[in-house]
């Protein structure tokens, strides 16, 4: 299951990079990969639309994002796993 | 300057939006540093994660407008003929003859008819009817609202709309000045509306992430993004030679204008752009950085609008920037997307004819990417001479005016 979750969430974050899969590591951030801001917030709604979750995130205010971290994917990947497991209960 | 150019104007101004039904009742507010963002009350607003905005309370349209007039006019239309009928009231003017050819509209908007687009598709996909009331299209254009004030005051020169986003009425009343300089029109009907308080139209901003869910908080450093609000502004631009023959009271004159491009990203604000136009505007007015006391922001409480634009007015204003007084009036009327510049430009004329800065309200925090005088809270007494108007729209559309006391 959760591989599966880091396997989405790596396919999402690839397909806005417009990168293979395979070519994304745990330890890049955003930027590394290229994405912008409307690219993040593009992310989120297809993390949001793929897991059935709603992701707590403000373009304005990085330090009210404390339960949705986005500075690595390694980040994310966790950050949609723990959403999946509390919004799933 | 050499050439002689024709003088701008306003004698008249009008307005309806969460801080009033009409000027005096705004610009009490301003001066009171009231709040008029509150809990949005429309269908389905539970389905929305972002829930609150400067709203109109308590309007009914059938207050002012008969039956056959509400079946042809969306709310933003609405707004702009009620507006229109207070600043054209306080002008004195009446339009017949040669007066009426040489008189025109123009107006700013984003959306238009957003709540007759909204009501109209939930009756098609929602409701599953196959029949929609045959009056829509008139009813959603964008130019609807210029269109009835051409009609209900007979003006028969060149009329339009203007759609750059947040900064259409910036652009629309840049675009009536200059037609007056210009020598195209003697007078212009000019300003915005913006009615966009809707389930989709909402729906549609919370997708970028950038609105607040608690409040409106320009240049603090603990904003969270921006709060939108709905209404109108409407101003009288008159030829100033016009305008003294008719012994018409001038409220301020429109000395400068300037509109720039940032060519750069659809969202996010530049420095670069946004100082250009800032210069320009001063330039146009013949003003320097010190003749200007006073600007009304663009100051969205998004993070990346208020220290790009306080970046810019330090680019723009050199070491004046430390005596310039700027402030944000969102704070209290919320963000009106196309109608927000005219509704900003009455704060400008209640500094020029009053002497009150109008403040930031829910300023709580100093950001050291903002250190300037934002006027926190509290408004201020003082006199000025000359001031400021930003808008900075997405698609890195830039549109500054300048006013000068009458």
């Amino acid at each position: 299951m959760s591989d599966s979750i880091k396997d989405r969430v790596i396919a999402i974050l690839a397909e806005q990079a417009m990168l293979e899969p395979g070519d994304i590591s745990l330890d890049q951030s955003l930027e590394d990969l290229g994405i912008d801001s409307l690219g993040l917030v593009e992310s989120i709604f297809a993390i949001e639309e793929a897991f059935d979750v709603s992701v707590p995130f403000n373009a304005n205010a990085p330090t009210e994002n404390r339960d949705f971290d986005i500075s690595s994917v390694d980040a994310i990947i966790r950050a949609v796993q723990g959403l999946v497991a509390t919004q799933a209960a | 300057m050499t050439r002689h150019m024709r003088r701008v104007v306003i004698t008249g101004q009008g307005t309806i939006n969460a801080l009033g039904r009409n000027v005096p009742e705004t610009l009490r507010a301003m001066r009171e540093g009231r709040c008029g963002i509150g809990d949005l009350e429309f269908q389905d607003v539970e389905r929305l994660s972002i829930r609150i905005g400067a709203q109109i309370k308590g309007y009914e349209a059938e207050a002012s407008f008969n039956r056959q007039q509400i079946a042809l006019y969306d709310r933003f239309t609405q707004f702009t003929l009620l507006a229109a009928r207070e600043a054209i009231g306080q002008s004195g003017l009446s339009f017949s003859g040669e007066l009426a050819t040489r008189s025109g509209v123009v107006l700013g908007t984003s959306g238009g008819g957003m709540n007759t687009l909204d009501e109209n598709y939930r009756t098609v996909y929602e409701d599953g009817k196959n029949r929609v009331h045959p009056f829509v299209v008139p009813k959603l254009m964008n130019n609807a609202a210029a269109s009835h004030v051409s009609m209900e005051w007979n003006l028969k020169g060149p009329s339009f709309t203007v759609a750059t986003a947040c900064a259409s009425s910036n652009h629309a009343m840049g675009q009536a000045m200059q037609m007056i300089r210009g020598g195209m029109a003697d007078v212009m009907i000019t300003g915005g509306s913006e009615a966009m308080l809707c389930f989709g139209g909402i729906k549609a901003w919370e997708g970028l992430r950038v609105m607040s869910r608690d409040g409106c908080r320009p240049f603090s450093a603990n904003r969270n993004g921006m709060v939108q609000g709905e209404g109108a502004a409407v101003f009288v631009f008159e030829e100033y030679e016009h305008a003294r023959a008719r012994g018409a009271e001038i409220l301020a004159e429109v000395v400068g204008f300037s509109m720039t491009s940032d060519a750069a990203d659809i969202v996010m604000p530049s420095k670069q752009g946004a100082s250009r136009a800032i210069v320009g505007a001063m330039r146009d007015a013949a003003l320097n950085p010190e003749d200007v006391a006073y600007v009304n922001a663009h100051g969205t409480g998004t993070t990346a609008n208020d220290k790009t634009e306080c970046a810019a007015v330090a680019d723009a204003f050199g070491h004046h920037a430390d005596d310039l007084m700027i402030s944000s009036t969102k704070s209290m009327h919320g963000h009106l997307i196309g109608g927000t510049g005219a509704v900003e430009l009455l704060a400008c004329i209640m500094a020029l004819r009053e002497g009150v800065i109008a403040p930031t309200i829910g300023y709580e925090e100093p950001d050291p990417e903002c250190a300037l005088d934002v006027v926190p809270n509290v408004a201020r007494d003082v006199r000025v001479d000359a001031v400021l108007s930003n808008a900075f729209a997405f698609g890195g559309l830039n549109a500054v005016l300048a006013l000068r006391a009458a």
